[in-house]
C-alpha cells in the first residue's frame, strides 16, 4: 500500500492548518472539473509540484511513488478516451487525475494523521446532537490507518506460510484456506487492540470541561 | 458503542481499502474492483449497523484525501464524478446485506448469504449508481445500464458468492454478529 | 462528597483507599458451562506479585479481572475498595495493563502520539501532556524516537513504548500479561529490569520463571484454582512438581 505517509520537514506547508489544506484540496478538485481544459490541468499540476517539491521540500520519490501507483489507470484512461473520444480529452482527463492524486499526496505527506483526524472530528462536532462522540470517530480513523499495513503484512505472512508447506491455493480453495483464516486472525487482532485501548481508558467519557467533577465519575 | 465494535468497523474500512490495491479492470466509466467484495464482507460479517459504519468510515478516509480507491484516487473528486452514485450506495449496500444476514443468522449458509449479497450488493448498488451515472455522464438509459451495470454482473455474482463463502467460514469460527452466550462480554 | 487530593498517584482520586490493595472475594469466572476460574479469595498488597501456571490454566483471565477487562461471573474484585463491576473507569485509572503483544497495544502513528493517548482520555490538558510524554520517553530511552513511526520500532522498543504508554498515566498498580514472551533475551532482560525498578505495585503473569527472582509473592494457578501461594522459591518448585506429573 502506497499510503503517502507523513514526511517531517519544517515548511510553511507543513505548518499550515490541516483544515486549510483539505479545503484547498477540495477547491482544487472543484476548479479542475469546472475548468475542463488541458491548460488548466497542466497549470494545476505545475502548481502542485511547486508546492510539494519547492515549498514543502518533499523528496521527489514520495510523489513519484504516488504517480507510479496510478500509472496503469492513467494509461487506461488515455487509451479508452483515444478510442472513444479523442486523445486530447484523454490527456486532459488523465492529467487531471494525476494532479489530484499528487495534490492529495502533498497534503498527506505534510499533515500528521492526527491533524487530519482533528479536522474530521471538528466536522463531526454537530453529530454530537445525535449522540456521536467526535473523539470516537477520530479513534476509528486512527485504527483503520493502523490496520491497513497490518492487513497487508498478515496476508503476506499467511501466503508465505502456505508456500512453505508447498501450497499456493487459488480460486475457491483460497477463500477457505487463505482469506477466511486471515479474516478470523485480524478480527481477533482488532479485538485485542480494542482491549488494549480500553485498558488505557478509551471508553472513558472525557471530562466536559478542563476539570472533571469527581462526583460524575461513577456510573 | 463499545471500543471493540469501533475496532471491527475500522478493520473492515481497512479491508475495503486494501482490496483497492488489487488491480482494477477498467471497462468504461466505472471500473471493476475488488472493493465491493469488501462492502459485501462488511455487511455479512459485521451486520447492518457496523457494516454500514465501516463502509462509511472508508468513504471518510477517501474524502480526507487518502488515495484508497481502486484507481489510487482519493479526495473529494470521486464523490463528484460519474461513479459517485456507486460510492454513495456502498454503505447502504452493506447495511442491507447486514440486515438480511442478521435475519437469516441462525440458518446462514452460502446460498442464503449469496442471496443477501446479491440483493444488497448488486441490486442496491445499481439502483443508486446507474441513475447517477446517467445524469452525471449524460448517457441514455440503455447505455447507462449497459456500461454501468450489465458488464459488472458476472463479476459481481462471483464476488457475492465469494463473500458468502468467506462469511460462512468466519461465522463458524469467529461469529461477530451474534456471539454465542459463553463469550458475551469478553471477546 | 468526593474530592481531589493534590499530589496523589494517578489523576483520579475517588473514595479509593490505597492501603487496601487488590481484593478478590469468592471470584469465579465461567464461559457457558466452562469454568475458567473458581473460588479465588485473595488480597494482593505486596509490591511484586508473580503468577505462573500451565497454558490455559486461567492466568490471563485472572490478570484481566484485576483491572476490569473481565468482570467476574461470581464474586467481586475490589481495587483499593473500588468494585470492578460498578466502578470500572476508576479502577482502570488505578490499574494499568500491559499485554503480551506490543503490536496490539500501539495504534497511533508516532511514538509520542501513542504515549499521549491515555492522557487524552483522562482529559489532561495539552501542555501537561507534552511534558509528561517527554519525561516518560526520556526515562525509557525513547527520547530520540518521539516523532518516529511507532510501527517501525523493534519488538523490544515496541514493548517499551507500550509500557511507557501505561506509565505516563501514573497508575498506582500495573498488571503485565507475559510482557517478555515475544522478545529476545536482551529485550526480555531490559523489560524485566524495568519492571523490577518500578515504584508501582506490579502483578506479572509469566512463563519465564527467572523473572520472578526477588518477588514478594508468587501464585501458581492450575485449572482455574490457585494451588500454591508462596515465595518465589517454593512456588516455582511446586509448579515444577505439578508439571512433572503431567
Ligand atoms: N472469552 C472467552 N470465551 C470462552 N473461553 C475463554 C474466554 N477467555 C478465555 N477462555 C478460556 O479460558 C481458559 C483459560 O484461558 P487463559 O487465557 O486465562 O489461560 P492462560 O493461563 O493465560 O493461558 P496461556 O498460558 O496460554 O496464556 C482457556 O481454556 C480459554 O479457552
Ligand atoms: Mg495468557
Amino acid at each position: 500500500m502506497t499510503l503517502a505517509l507523513y514526511v517531517p520537514r519544517s515548511s510553511v506547508v507543513h505548518r499550515m492548518h490541516a483544515g486549510v489544506k483539505l479545503l484547498g484540496l477540495a477547491v482544487l478538485a472543484v476548479l479542475l472539473f469546472a475548468l475542463p481544459t488541458l491548460t488548466a490541468a497542466g497549470a494545476a499540476l505545475a502548481g502542485v509540484l511547486a508546492v510539494g517539491l519547492l515549498l514543502a521540500r518533499l523528496p521527489v520519490a514520495v510523489l513519484a511513488r504516488q504517480a507510479r501507483a496510478v500509472r496503469w489507470w492513467l494509461l487506461a484512461l488515455l487509451v479508452v478516451h483515444a478510442l472513444t473520444t479523442d486523445v486530447r480529452t484523454g490527456a486532459h482527463v488523465s492529467l487531471r487525475l494525476l494532479t489530484l492524486v499528487l495534490a492529495a499526496a502533498v497534503v498527506t505527506a505534510t499533515t500528521r494523521v492526527n491533524a487530519m483526524v482533528a479536522v474530521v472530528e471538528w466536522l463531526c462536532a454537530p453529530l454530537r446532537l445525535v449522540g456521536v462522540r467526535p473523539a470516537r470517530v477520530g479513534l476509528a480513523i486512527t485504527m483503520a490507518l493502523r490496520f491497513i499495513p497490518v492487513l497487508i503484512e498478515r496476508a503476506d505472512r499467511i501466503r508465505a506460510a502456505q508456500a512453505a508447506r508447498g501450497g499456493s491455493p487459488r480460486g475457491l480453495r483460497a477463500l477457505r484456506t487463505t482469506i477466511a483464516p486471515l479474516l478470523v486472525q485480524v478480527l481477533q487482532m482488532a479485538h485485542d487492540v480494542s482491549e488494549a485501548l480500553d485498558a488505557r481508558g478509551a471508553d472513558d467519557v472525557p471530562p466536559p470541561r478542563r476539570r472533571r467533577s469527581p462526583t460524575l465519575e461513577t456510573p | 458503542m463499545k471500543t471493540r465494535d469501533l475496532a471491527y468497523i475500522a478493520l473492515f474500512a481497512a479491508i475495503v481499502a486494501v482490496l483497492g490495491t488489487l488491480p482494477a479492470i477498467n471497462v468504461g466509466p466505472v471500473p471493476i474492483t475488488a472493493q465491493t467484495l469488501g462492502v459485501m464482507l462488511a455487511g455479512s460479517v459485521l451486520g447492518a449497523r457496523r457494516g454500514f459504519l465501516a463502509v462509511l468510515l472508508f468513504l471518510v478516509l477517501v474524502a480526507v484525501g487518502l488515495p484508497l480507491l481502486a484507481s489510487g484516487a482519493g479526495g473529494l473528486a470521486p464523490f463528484a464524478g460519474a461513479s459517485a452514485g456507486y460510492l454513495f450506495s456502498w454503505p447502504l449496500a452493506a447495511a442491507v446485506i447486514g440486515w438480511l444476514t442478521e435475519r437469516t443468522w441462525d440458518r446462514y449458509n452460502v446460498a442464503l448469504g449469496m442471496l443477501a449479497n446479491v440483493l444488497g450488493g448488486i441490486v442496491v448498488i445499481y439502483a443508486v449508481g446507474v441513475p447517477v451515472l446517467k445524469v452525471v455522464a449524460g448517457l441514455p438509459w440503455e447505455t447507462a445500464l449497459w456500461s454501468g451495470a450489465a458488464v459488472f454482473v458476472p463479476g459481481d455474482l462471483v464476488k457475492a458468492f465469494a463473500a458468502a463463502a468467506i462469511a460462512d467460514v468466519v461465522r463458524r469460527s469467529y461469529p461477530v454478529i451474534e456471539r454465542p452466550r459463553r463469550a458475551v462480554d469478553t471477546r | 462528597m468526593r474530592f481531589r487530593r493534590p499530589g496523589a498517584v494517578g489523576t483520579d482520586v475517588d473514595v479509593a483507599d490505597p492501603t487496601r490493595g487488590i481484593e478478590l472475594r469468592g471470584v469465579g469466572q465461567r464461559y457457558g458451562d466452562r469454568v475458567v476460574l473458581d473460588g479465588i479469595d485473595l488480597t494482593l498488597s505486596e509490591q511484586r506479585v508473580g503468577v505462573i501456571g500451565a497454558n490455559g490454566s486461567g492466568k490471563s483471565t485472572f490478570a484481566r479481572l484485576l483491572n476490569g477487562l473481565v468482570v467476574p461471573s461470581e464474586g467481586q474484585v475490589l481495587v483499593d475498595g473500588l468494585d470492578t463491576r460498578t466502578q470500572v473507569r476508576a479502577v482502570r485509572r488505578r490499574v494499568g495493563f500491559v499485554f503480551q503483544d506490543p503490536d496490539a497495544q500501539i495504534v497511533h502513528p508516532t511514538v509520542a502520539e501513542d504515549v499521549a493517548y491515555g492522557l487524552e482520555n483522562q482529559g489532561v490538558p495539552a501542555e501537561e501532556r507534552a511534558v509528561r510524554v517527554a519525561e516518560v520517553l526520556a526515562r525509557h530511552g525513547l527520547a530520540g524516537h518521539a516523532d518516529h513511526p511507532a510501527h517501525l520500532l523493534s519488538g523490544g522498543q515496541k514493548q517499551l513504548l507500550a509500557i511507557a504508554g501505561v506509565l505516563v498515566m501514573r497508575p498506582a498498580r500495573i498488571v503485565f500479561d507475559e510482557p517478555t514472551t515475544l522478545l529476545d533475551l536482551v529485550n526480555a532482560r531490559r523489560i524485566a529490569d524495568l519492571v523490577v525498578g518500578l515504584e508501582q505495585q506490579v502483578v506479572v503473569v509469566t512463563h519465564q520463571l527467572d523473572l520472578l527472582d526477588g518477588f514478594d509473592r508468587v501464585l501458581v494457578i492450575d485449572r482455574g484454582r490457585v494451588v500454591e501461594d508462596a515465595a518465589p522459591g517454593p512456588a516455582v518448585q511446586a509448579y515444577r512438581a505439578l508439571m512433572a506429573d503431567r
